[in-house]
């Protein structure tokens, strides 16, 4: 019986956000880059890393869709792979952010006491500093390649994450149910991660998904700068940057990434709003 | 009200405390410790070099000794010298740079103040409205656009194709040879795109915060009052409605102090604005560490200012916060 509910609920749900034909949208998008960043050579068949002088800085034509580098590599083939790394980097940092958050909410919310005071305490000054000095200050000291770059966005986005989590544990753990599991003989870590953790996904499952858009745009402005992902590697950001250099000569260098880059985002952010809405009818139009 | 200012600042003294930790952790949890990072990383650190940051560290001494020295340090604002080839202390370098990044981020607070809290009251009180619809698109579309693409954008549209905006630097060449006014229409001309950009990804947050403020405001019973006096509407609006939505926004405008900051490390390197965020730019590129450690405590430092003052701004404007 317990099965058949949680089934239902999973299908209103998915009613609701299906509903919302800007959620749909987005999710369509979502799922274009998918496919991309999993057939690359599907969407073009030139090799993303082949150097040709003698097509130094092409504009769009037929053989290339998007134009040239600065090293006669196609445009389209760069940022098709450069689909999947910024994927990667934004779902792997989410994953890091997310875990850390959990964790720490999960902890600062159920014991309460001295160890919520010290925990939120550190929540606060790690907000105090932007985050962005953070990221860079930490890349400083680190090489910066593609794995450094999900690591540091992760380690420096959990705070918010943190506080949802530990708001949602302070009001779940007096609930009913939490009771009941107790005076049944649970332990802490089996109300935690049975009953308390189940029943504060959801939000998380929304800031997880607004993250994901704001880790790939921190790895772009990351790899715009140069300090993220290294080239040959090609991402989204670096494509940029060769746009930068050539502004004078070359505009679908400066374009086209960035559309990318702002059509990813914008899916993740309007997924993200339906989820909200799909989960909780009552936070709509915030 | 005095009272509360005097406990406000108070409250800031642990939370210094912390800054100072989490720095001091940073540094010495990476790996080789201070002076590992600073000779390897560093071509230009000679032997002589690394005895001085020996002693400046003095990492002879245990751990909670170090941290007391560095706390001291801190309070005063000595950070040490720059790596870089002039070996200035960071401390001088900072404070000539903080101001021009502190008069770009000011100026596009007013911008985001002036046209953002507008569309959203606008967008409130006209809800559903083809305006309405318009400017939430115009939101999303904002929140997505990466910054530095747009910067290259109107680099390429108003400096390269159009020619009427420079793009780089904060004066012309010829600045000197200018007459008082062609001075400041000078300045002003180069300030156009960095503090539109700085702005920019505030415009979108504020004016969606300002319009879910002034709809739950609208619902509220004093404004039903309002209107069923028969005051009109553009009373009801200003006088009433926006006065109660407002105040929220000033504790949003202080917390975005560090968005700002971080953001002017974007707009700063791609104009070549010679500001706080170039100069840690900078420092990240060359493995400036002193500098790297003195911006971003005296980033959490303005982070640390722009709470208070949203706080203290906040009880100024709401007489409820003070009594509590």
């Amino acid at each position: 019986m317990a099965k058949g509910r949680e089934h239902s609920i999973l299908l209103d749900f998915l009613r609701r956000l299906v509903r919302n034909r800007l959620a749909v949208a987005g999710g369509a998008v979502v799922l274009f880059f998918f496919v991309l960043s999993a057939f690359p050579h599907v969407f073009s068949r030139h090799d993303p890393n082949r150097i040709d002088v003698l097509k130094v800085l092409q504009p769009p034509s037929a053989d290339h869709p998007l134009g040239t580098d600065e090293l006669g590599r196609d445009v389209l083939a760069r940022m098709v792979h450069g689909a999947r790394i910024s994927l990667k980097v934004g779902f792997v940092a989410v994953g890091i952010a997310t875990a850390i958050g959990l964790l720490v909410g999960l902890v600062s919310g159920f014991y309460g006491g001295w160890i919520d005071a010290v925990l939120m305490r550190f929540v606060d000054i790690m907000l105090c500093f932007p985050t962005f000095f953070l990221i860079l200050a930490v890349i400083a000291f680190l090489e910066p390649s593609i794995y450094n770059i999900m690591l540091v966005i992760g380690v420096t986005g959990w705070m918010g994450v943190s506080r949802l989590v530990r708001a949602e544990t302070l009001s779940l753990k007096e609930r009913d149910f939490v009771a009941a599991a107790r005076a049944q003989g649970a332990g802490n870590a089996r109300i935690i991660f049975r009953h308390i953790l189940p029943n504060a996904l959801a939000p998380v499952l929304v800031s997880a998904t607004l993250g994901v858009a704001g880790a790939i745009l921190t790895e772009s402005a990351l790899s715009f700068l140069g300090i993220g992902v290294q080239p040959p590697t090609p991402s989204w950001g670096n494509i940029l940057t060769a746009g930068k250099d050539n502004i004078e000569f070359a505009w679908w260098l400066s374009v086209y990434p960035g559309l990318a880059i702002l059509f990813t985002v914008l899916g993740y952010n309007l997924l993200g709003e339906g989820i909200r809405d799909a989960v909780d009818p009552r936070l709509r139009g915030r | 009200m005095l009272r509360y200012i005097v406990r406000r600042v108070l409250l800031m003294v642990p939370m210094l405390v912390g800054i100072s930790l989490i720095s001091f952790l940073v540094i010495n949890m990476a790996p080789g410790g201070p002076i590992g990072i600073a000779a390897d990383l560093n071509p230009k650190a000679t032997a002589e070099y690394r005895e001085r940051l020996k002693a400046y560290y003095g990492l002879d001494q245990p751990l909670h000794v170090r941290y007391g020295r560095w706390l001291g340090r801190m309070i005063t604002l000595d950070f040490g010298d720059s790596f870089s080839p002039d070996g200035r202390q960071v401390s001088e370098k900072i404070k000539e740079r903080i101001p021009v990044t502190l008069a770009i981020n000011l100026l596009s607070m007013a911008l985001i103040f002036f046209i953002a809290i507008p569309i959203g009251i606008y967008s409130a009180v006209r809800k559903d409205s083809w305006f309405d619809r318009i400017s939430t698109v115009a939101v999303f579309t904002g929140f997505a656009v990466p910054t530095f693409w747009l910067a290259l954008l109107l680099m390429i549209l108003f400096g390269v194709k159009l020619g009427w905006l420079p793009i780089s630097g904060l004066v012309s060449l010829e600045h000197a040879s200018l007459g008082a006014a062609g001075k400041i229409w000078d300045r002003a001309r180069h300030l156009i795109l960095p503090v539109l950009l700085a702005g920019f990804g505030g415009l979108a947050g504020f004016s969606r915060y300002m319009r879910s403020n002034m709809l739950e405001v609208i619902r509220q019973d004093y404004i039903a009052t309002a209107k069923a006096k028969g005051l009109p509407e553009r009373k009801v609006v200003f006088r009433h409605a926006m006065r109660n939505a407002l105040l929220p926004v000033i504790t949003i405008l202080g917390l975005s102090v560090p968005d700002l900051l971080g953001g002017s490390v974007i707009f700063e390197t791609i104009f070549a604005i010679p500001g706080m965020g170039q100069l840690f730019y900078q420092g990240v590129m060359s493995r400036d560490y002193p500098l790297i450690m003195g911006i971003l405590v005296i980033g959490a430092f303005l982070t640390l200012i722009g709470n208070l003052l949203a706080d203290v701004g906040y009880a100024l404007a709401d007489p409820r916060i003070r009594t509590e």
